[in-house]
């Protein structure tokens, strides 16, 4: 009898399964910035470095590749210390976080690949000054667990990589005749006169117009006025 | 949560030595690997002035390549070698801040000569690789100018820029443009510095640009859209050529009394 009544009381504990590593819901951290919510064509937000860096595929990549790599890690370390950040003080909190990663990957830049470090210089300091990477730390991170908010850092950071390596792809083909220096035209034999426009930012403009023109009639994806 | 003026000061007080301490860290560990990639592009860009003479393999040791071919001395607007500074430290001509010294006046800058030798034969010199620095359209341009062991004639130039606009100014930094400087001459008829300048239009990019000039020595077919640029090379190239002037003349009047024992 007085052992039925403790097992009335006292509840055997049984632990929650843990959410699997890559469930449904994180794969959609990841995979929604990728289209649906990509931080360029929907929200267009990092568009300064996407006209700048994108002459070329070699820094384009050399760019997504740091823009993912801070976006994450900033993601991870705002996402560890979210519930001792004050308030009153965690932009600040977070641009310092975000500034040291970005130094960081200067400093290793410089240090290991000086002449991508002399082509990408201005601009991977101003990947704290990327809308893209401030927004998801105060959005997501501020708010989420750490590994979904890598995912996050992850999803956004390769959104915005794939849509400068796309826009790159072109203004290299069209306006250098070449993919990765690669010189396609001439070794194909095919006679291609460099088209200027597209190694201006115009060409860039113009690019990533018709990326997100072709991805909102895919997507459906209307502005609300 | 504890959010009392306290804590906030106490965390970014924290937050600050953790972050300086990291960065701090970072600059140690990395300092030496910079110092040699930043030597490594010096030292790859003056080879790339005298790509004729001396070729560097794709992957090569471009830093044994330069210890074996390279004997640079520092010269002042004199022409006289110099081998301390003011303050009495040794000058090392690739140390030579090229544009920390663009800033003081031409008398007082010092001036660099990477002098390509002989690879067996220290003394014998085949070439003057000069440094030249400058304004281009919205930045500073700069670069390498290779003379002959008799400095009339320019064996190559090598270009590098800051901020020109691409597909145009920005040509300066590659081998199409660099190759239309080989072959012409920095002294008119009468031993007068004259320079070369670079015109204004182009005709027909590649080797016809290098024929459309091909009998001027000292002037090199322009580049399309980019005049500007162009023009920035032309006063580059004369202002520093210029602060060379009085080494050329001792060097020259040198040569010449070898000549006159022989």
């Amino acid at each position: 009898m007085a052992d039925a009544a403790a097992d009335k009381t006292v509840q055997p504990v049984v632990r929650k399964p843990a959410e699997p590593l890559l469930s449904k819901r994180r794969k959609r951290i990841v995979s929604d910035p990728l289209n649906e919510d990509n931080p360029i064509t929907v929200q267009v937000l990092g568009i300064c470095s996407a006209l700048a860096v994108t002459v070329k595929m070699e820094p384009t990549l050399i760019m997504g590749i740091s823009v993912i790599a801070v976006i994450a890690l900033a993601n991870l370390v705002i996402s560890l210390i979210r519930n001792f950040v004050p308030n009153r003080v965690r932009i600040i909190v977070q641009l310092s976080v975000a500034a040291t990663l970005v130094t960081l990957v200067a400093e290793v830049l410089k240090a290991y690949n000086y002449p991508m470090y002399k082509v990408l210089g201005a601009f991977v300091g101003l990947i704290i000054t990327n809308c893209i990477l401030m927004g998801r730390l105060e959005a997501f991170a501020m708010g989420n667990k750490p590994y979904d908010s890598v995912l996050d850092g992850l999803g956004n950071g390769m959104g915005y990589a794939w849509i400068l390596l796309t826009v790159a792809l072109f203004r290299e083909l069209l306006g250098s005749g070449s993919v990765f220096n690669f010189p396609v035209f001439r070794e194909i034999g095919v006679a291609y006169t460099n088209n200027s426009v597209m190694v201006d930012s115009i060409g860039a403009f113009m690019v990533l117009g018709l990326i997100i023109w072709v991805q909102r009639t895919r997507t459906g994806y209307v502005e609300s006025h | 949560m504890q959010q009392s003026n306290r804590y906030i000061i106490g965390f970014i007080l924290v937050l600050c030595v953790l972050i300086g301490g990291l960065l701090a860290g970072a600059s140690r560990v990395l300092g030496p690997a910079q110092q040699k990639s930043i030597e490594l592009e010096t030292k790859t860009q003056i080879l790339a002035a005298v790509r004729s003479l001396v070729d560097v393999p794709q992957g090569a040791d471009v830093l044994a390549i330069y210890d074996q071919r390279i004997a640079s001395i520092v010269v002042n607007y004199d022409g006289e070698e110099v081998t301390q500074d003011s303050k009495g430290k040794s000058v090392v001509a690739e140390e030579v801040n090229i544009a920390g010294n663009y800033k003081l006046p031409p008398q007082e800058r010092l001036y660099p000569v990477f002098r390509l030798v002989d690879e067996n034969d220290e003394s014998k010199v085949e070439a003057y690789i000069l440094p030249v620095y400058g304004n281009g359209l919205w930045d500073k341009i700069w670069g390498y100018v290779a003379l002959d062991a008799s400095l009339e004639i320019i064996t190559g130039t090598s270009f590098d820029h800051k901020a020109e606009t691409p597909g145009l100014g920005q040509r300066i930094a590659t081998h199409e443009i660099q190759e239309r400087f080989i072959g012409k001459k920095i002294f008119d008829e009468n031993g007068k510095l004259v320079s070369v300048m670079m015109m204004k239009g182009e005709h027909g990019g590649g080797q016809s640009s290098i024929d459309y000039y091909k009998e001027d020595p000292h002037r090199v077919d322009g580049m399309s859209g980019a005049t500007l640029t162009g023009n920035g090379v032309n006063a580059m190239m004369k202002s520093y050529l210029l602060g060379y002037r009085n080494y050329f003349k001792k060097l020259m009047a040198s040569a010449k009394s070898v000549a006159a024992t022989q």
